[in-house]
């Protein structure tokens, strides 16, 4: 289990044991769950008001399903901690955040100033997503 | 014999394993006889070439000759362009790849 | 065309910014090379054949002479002193140092042009009708949906790991010049009965190893839902697009594997989720691009006669000309294929040469097409012949637009580590015999791949050509019967493959048949559509 290198959060760290999405529904007690690419994680839309901790594992980080599971968490008011673990690299990290991951547990740790660089290179962005940055084309026609 | 090819990591140049470094020509390139897969590892931990593979060559009267075309057109350069080639002023060039 | 504002500008600048740096920590060793390529091909640097190769994106297939001019800049400063120009419409340079990358790129971003997204597992460059904007039978110039959505997916985070490349293309004719059902997605912009304009959209299109024709799956998305829709189609794809093997991951296999049907519904349930995201620009933004695609200042005195007593300008009016929508105008074709030429190859000086006819007789503005060639949308009648008269003392006068001369090819295994097969050297054998038939053959678009990749689009070719490897020697199938436009089609393979001289000759006695059996007005196309492949079949193998 690789440690949190980066978090944007506020609460505590949830240190609860992540439970798979298919044991997850007989668990009631389970407040952490971790997604893997292949799963839906539209399954757990029903569970959310239970969850404190959303794993979603990149086993390769040329696998891009976990971008989706964390934005359509994020879209379905899912508010915890959504935690991107596995093959995390530096520059993965803008895009994660975008997608609504708010903290980061590389398998191989980082460089810090090479993250902190990524997490702050892109002054603004051309798509609304989840991270309720404004994207430029609000910006251009302010409401 | 099998020859290792590759590529210079700052300039992409075709490079050829010549027994001591990269060659940027086929005829230097050496036998490695089994020991590619123990130089690639060490030669692109060293970054002095990526993107490395062993292929099968033979010496011939001219050179070392690698045994499918499309290594033969990475040793020489494009044949529509004998300008650009390694060899622009050699007519006997093209017969060499083909 | 479109112009950056800060905004746009600062994208680019960064993503320079973003580059340099991860080339610095290749460089050290900070990153391996299997972190690094992803990187490096969303940026458009490939490892070829012989050198690492850059390909520049060319929005839609619009630039301007000053962007076209540093391009023949580019190629000398950073290259061998030409361009190559693809059937994606963008430009690739073969011989890039990792090294000098950064600095190209920023001399790029200083001209608005980058190489953003030209390669790797992301939406590519969108491509267009090159005749967008001047064309008399556009319902709608297409370009600035393809610019709005340019933007929706230049570094969208969501998509940028996805199972595979994923190329648009929007067109705004009947008549379809972008090869539209042949991409993963295929923007239609089409006017309903109430007269409102609105995207028709084709998903599942490709060609490659399966190829396939876009099914249409929405006949009518308004524009104000233009993002939203097109966000629903790539995450359903994110999603449940094949990961497991690289052959079968476009979503034309999705597509395919869960049915029409299905891959819709998938679409819509998402899209119905999506509508209540936000996630769609104003349709002030739209109106906002669409500004800087209005006419030209028209000269609207200009004399709609023509001069044509020099025969040979009359044979390239005829051939590389079409009509404009404005009265005294043509839309000029500038072939990049010189009889037995590289196709699809430039120079550095004519390229340059190309960027000032434009700055002064095409409103400063370009096309490149993807059938290679280049476009000057905007040309006076009155200014044609000087226009004409300087292409011709730049080798770029050659009349044989949709001839047998215009070949498309791809790189092929003189530039291309994926090739089984060099493609460039039959285009020239091809061209150089037929170049005295060019104009008793007529309409042929003749497409040359040097691998299943399909990069020549060979499927799509009236008479197509596919090299493969047989026991490691070079050899070429010959298809026929396909075609790109709103009749798409996908060629028939005709049986065993040839050697080089093979092949030509192949293409020979299929043009024989068609010279012999065709009746009045057909083109090869409608003769091969009318009597099937049996005549052709005997005359090739007996």
């Amino acid at each position: 289990m690789s440690d949190v290198q980066f978090r944007f959060r506020a609460d505590e760290p949830v240190s609860d044991p992540a439970v798979t999405v298919d044991a997850f529904a007989d668990q009631t007690n389970a407040t952490a769950v971790r997604v893997e690419p292949g799963d839906d994680a539209r399954e757990l839309l029903p569970h959310l008001d239970r969850l404190r901790l959303i794993e979603v594992n990149f086993p390769a980080f040329t696998d891009g399903r976990g971008y989706s599971s964390a934005r359509l968490l994020r879209e379905a008011g899912f508010d915890g901690e959504i935690r991107a673990v596995g093959e995390v690299t530096v520059d993965m990290l803008s895009h994660m955040r975008r997608c609504g991951f708010d903290a980061f547990a590389p398998e191989q740790p980082l460089n810090p100033a090479d993250a902190e660089a990524a997490f702050d290179r892109w002054a603004d962005v051309y798509q609304a997503t989840v991270d309720g940055r404004q994207p430029i084309w609000a910006k251009r026609h302010p409401a | 014999m099998k020859i290792l090819t590759g590529n210079d990591l700052k300039t992409g140049a075709v490079t050829w394993w010549d027994g001591q470094g990269w060659s940027l020509h086929v005829n230097d390139a050496v036998d490695v006889a089994d020991q590619g897969a123990h130089l690639i590892a060490r030669e692109e931990a060293a970054q002095n070439v990526f993107a490395a593979y062993v292929i099968d060559g033979e010496q011939t009267a001219e050179g070392v000759r690698p045994a499918h075309i499309k290594d033969r057109i990475r040793a020489l350069g494009p044949t529509v362009r004998p300008d650009l080639t390694l060899k622009p002023a050699d007519p006997a060039a093209l017969n060499w790849v083909i | 065309m479109y112009k950056y504002d800060n905004y746009d500008q600062q994208m680019v600048d960064t993503r320079v910014e973003e580059f340099r740096d991860q080339v610095r920590r290749r460089l050290s060793g900070e990153l391996s090379e299997e972190q690094f390529r992803p990187l490096r091909l969303q940026n458009g640097l490939y490892l070829q054949l012989h050198a690492y190769m850059l390909r520049v994106a060319v929005p839609y297939g619009t630039l301007s002479s000053a962007q076209m001019r540093l391009l023949g800049d580019i190629a000398d400063k950073y290259d061998r002193g030409y361009g190559h120009f693809t059937t994606r419409q963008n430009i690739q340079y073969n011989w890039i140092k990792l090294e000098e990358t950064p600095d190209l790129l920023a001399d790029l971003a200083a001209v608005e042009m980058h190489a953003i997204q030209t390669s790797g597992n992301c939406i590519r460059n969108i491509s267009s009708d090159q005749y967008a904007g001047a064309a008399a039978d556009e319902i709608i110039d297409p370009r600035p949906y393809a610019e709005l959505l340019r933007q929706w997916s230049s570094f969208h985070p969501e998509f940028l790991t996805l199972p595979r490349k994923f190329k648009i293309a929007v067109i705004a004719s009947e008549t379809d010049r972008a090869a539209m059902r042949l991409h993963d997605i295929g923007i239609k912009m089409v006017r309903n009965d109430a007269g409102e304009i609105g995207a028709q959209f084709y998903v599942g299109g490709g060609m490659g190893r399966t190829p396939m024709i876009g099914p249409m799956i929405r006949e009518f998305v308004p524009l104000d839902q233009l993002i939203t829709y097109s966000e629903a189609c790539l995450r359903v794809y994110n999603r449940y697009g094949r990961r497991d093997n690289k052959y079968k991951a476009r979503i034309k296999i999705l597509v395919h594997e869960l049915g029409k049907e299905e891959y819709t519904r998938q679409v819509e349930e998402e899209f119905q989720h999506l509508l209540s995201q936000g996630i769609e620009p104003p349709i002030a933004e739209l109106e906002r691009i669409k500004t800087y695609f209005v006419d030209p200042a028209y000269d609207a005195s200009a004399s709609d006669e023509l001069d044509l007593s020099d025969p040979d300008f009359r044979l390239w009016v005829e051939r590389n000309t079409e009509a404009h929508k404005q009265a005294g105008y043509v839309i000029a074709t500038v072939s990049l294929k010189p009889v037995g030429g590289i196709p699809g190859d430039a120079s550095a000086d004519q390229i340059r040469l190309m960027a000032d006819l434009a700055r002064d007789y095409s409103f400063d503005e370009l096309r490149v097409t993807h059938a290679q060639n280049i476009v000057f949308p905007h040309v006076r009648k009155a200014d044609l012949y000087k226009v004409w008269q300087a292409l011709n003392a730049a080798e770029l006068g050659t009349p044989n637009l949709d001839t047998i001369g215009d070949i498309i090819a791809c790189p092929g295994l003189d530039y291309c580590s994926l090739a089984n097969a060099r493609s460039i050297p039959v285009a020239q054998k091809i061209s150089e015999r037929f170049a005295a038939k060019q104009e008793e053959i007529g309409e042929m678009k003749l497409k040359i791949s040097g691998c299943i990749n399909a990069c020549g689009h060979h499927h799509a070719g009236h008479i197509g050509i596919l090299g493969v490897d047989r026991k490691g020697k070079e050899n070429y199938q010959l298809l026929l019967g396909g075609s790109e436009g709103a009749d798409t089609s996908l060629g028939q393979i005709t049986g065993p493959g040839f050697d080089e001289d093979g092949i030509v000759n192949a293409v020979e006695k299929a043009t024989e048949v068609y010279l012999d059996k065709r009746e009045d007005g057909e083109r090869f196309l409608d003769t091969y559509r009318r009597i099937g492949m049996a005549p052709f079949k005997e005359a090739l193998y007996g």
